[in-house]
């Protein structure tokens, strides 16, 4: 019988980890790092330096203000052009082409023009009938800038989630349907109960980017003097030269974008969860 | 202001709207297409420096250096973040505020005036080239990796690889998007008005003001950005077909 030594070798420290090289990706990304970290730096010392409270007292309310003022009419204008955009998906998908093509250019025409175009075309345009608008009581209506601008975003936005929905509807296979009028489920109980929840799932991710592109591009307000967050800081800065006016504008519309990008993922995740394996 | 429009301005006589639109002398039609072909040229200028920023971001986001990464990802959430609008005052301003420090440095002392189209180009590339670099990334990410090893098994190298053999599909597959993101930017010139560029939204102001024929004018200009839509769209779809013509048996 043999003795086994039992005596094992001592535990030998780890091998050194393998030096990286710095190829040029390495050198590359850690120079644009470098230039983003000491820019940003600077930035904050700057913002640090010419702190200056009386600037913050004029300006921080009248800010927060302007902010109020973009959402509110995101927010509106998005509810609004959700419901205009729902029979004007279906008038769309409708077998009747006359339907169809009215809707189609609808949509074709507020997606193919700018949204600057549109508010400048009802904002100034819409004066050349003041007579007309007087004579059925609309003029007090679209006198106001606010108005014009809820009423042209509201339009541009419903010709936007027009599309989204439809991409959504027909994304539901027809046996969806078939299988809900074998259950015998009329054709509203259908939509709302089987057709809807399917579609707005495929739906969310584009919605959550609608709001986002409207939130942005509720910045031209600013020019036909509405003053919301752009336009608080239009007036900000022509009365101070100050370019942290913009500055405190650009954080505040990247922390407002990157909070509903984060927000959406999650709701996303939480929605879907029943699709992960 | 047109010649013969201005006579007849001031002699109050109304000129119908042919002949506000008109070329030539009683109308704009003359500096309405003017700024039309400031708001194309702009679009071009903008569109191979766009995507070649948009192809390095998208290069850098797919590197295996986790530094790389972060960079770009950090250019594209403030691009794409920002509204144009404010993209567009701050590459203007801040241009302007920058130029003239370190004019001021070396000794000029005069105001400094920075071209609208310079400024435009810039903040639209910057806007472009991080949109742009998503859409590259996911048709990238779309390419099989054997690809890249066929050509290396060719014994081709890494920028002949990249040229010869994904840049070809890459284009196939990334062009509907870059469709979409092209339209957009023409939209976006629109913006580039608000800092004085003559194209078809400040050129069609101006005419709005002095003939008060607002909605006329602010028509014209949705209809010349509905042309350029329906032609961009005619021109991207034969180059898909062109680009496609390989799949085709």
């Amino acid at each position: 019988m043999t003795i086994v030594n039992q005596e094992m070798l001592p535990e030998l420290p780890p091998p050194p980890a393998l030096a990286r090289k710095w190829s040029g990706q390495r050198i590359a990304g850690t120079t644009l790092m470098t230039i983003w970290i000491v820019s940003a730096a600077l930035m904050v010392a700057w913002l640090f330096t010419a702190w200056n409270p009386e600037f913050m007292q004029r300006y921080a309310p009248r800010y927060l203000n302007g902010l109020m003022v973009t959402l509110e009419l995101v927010g509106k204008s998005i509810v609004l052009g959700a419901i205009i955009s729902l029979p004007l998906a279906f008038m769309r998908m409708s077998s009747n082409s006359v339907l169809s093509m009215i809707a189609y250019a609808y949509v074709y025409f507020f997606r193919g023009t700018p949204l600057i175009a549109q508010l400048f075309l009802i904002y100034y345009g819409f004066g050349s009938f003041r007579t007309e608008l007087e004579a059925i009581g609309l003029w007090g209506f679209f006198r106001d800038a606010w108005n014009c601008a809820l009423f042209a975003f509201t339009l541009n936005t419903a010709a936007y989630q027009a599309e989204i929905l439809r991409g959504a509807l027909e994304s539901v296979p027809k046996g969806q349907w078939e299988g809900g009028r074998a259950l015998g489920l009329n054709d509203i109980t259908i939509f709302r109960k089987i057709i809807m929840p399917q579609a707005m799932i495929v739906a969310l991710r584009p919605y959550g980017n609608e709001i986002i592109l409207m939130i942005k591009g509720s910045a031209i307000v600013a020019i036909v003097t509405v003053f919301d967050l752009m336009g608080e800081t239009r007036r900000a800065y022509s009365r101070t030269f100050d370019f942290q006016t913009y500055i405190y504008a650009a954080i505040l519309y990247l922390i407002i974008v990157e909070a509903l990008r984060n927000i959406w993922n999650r709701l996303e995740a939480r929605l879907t969860r029943h699709l992960k394996r | 202001m047109p010649r013969r429009f201005r006579i007849a301005h001031y002699w109050g006589v109304h000129l119908s709207g042919w002949e506000l639109i008109g070329f030539g002398d009683t109308g704009w039609g003359d500096e309405i297409a003017l700024g039309l072909l400031v708001t194309i040229s702009l679009s071009l200028a903008t569109l191979p420096v766009g995507l070649f920023i948009g192809f390095m971001i998208a290069l850098a986001k797919q590197s295996s250096e986790k530094s790389l990464r972060i960079a770009a990802d950090i250019y594209t959430t403030i691009f794409r973040g920002l509204p144009e609008l404010l993209t567009i005052f701050m590459v203007y301003f801040g241009l302007q505020i920058g130029i003239s420090n370190i004019a001021r440095a070396i000794g000029f002392e005069s105001g400094v005036e920075i071209n609208a189209f310079l400024a435009g180009m810039i903040a639209l590339a910057l806007v472009f080239s991080s949109y742009s670099s998503e859409v590259l990334l996911s048709a990238f990410r779309a390419i099989p990796q054997g690809q890249y090893e066929g050509g290396y098994a060719l014994g081709m190298g890494r920028a002949q690889t990249m040229f010869k053999i994904i840049l070809p599909q890459l284009i196939r597959i990334a062009l509907p998007g870059l469709g979409n993101l092209w339209m957009i930017l023409i939209k976006d010139t629109a913006l580039i008005s608000v800092i004085g560029l003559a194209d078809i939204m400040r050129q069609t102001g101006i005419a709005a003001r002095v003939t008060k024929e607002a909605f006329l004018f602010f028509g014209i200009a949705c209809m010349l950005f509905l042309v350029l839509a329906v032609l961009s769209s005619i021109v991207f779809s034969r180059i898909e077909k062109a680009a496609k013509r390989a799949e085709q048996r």
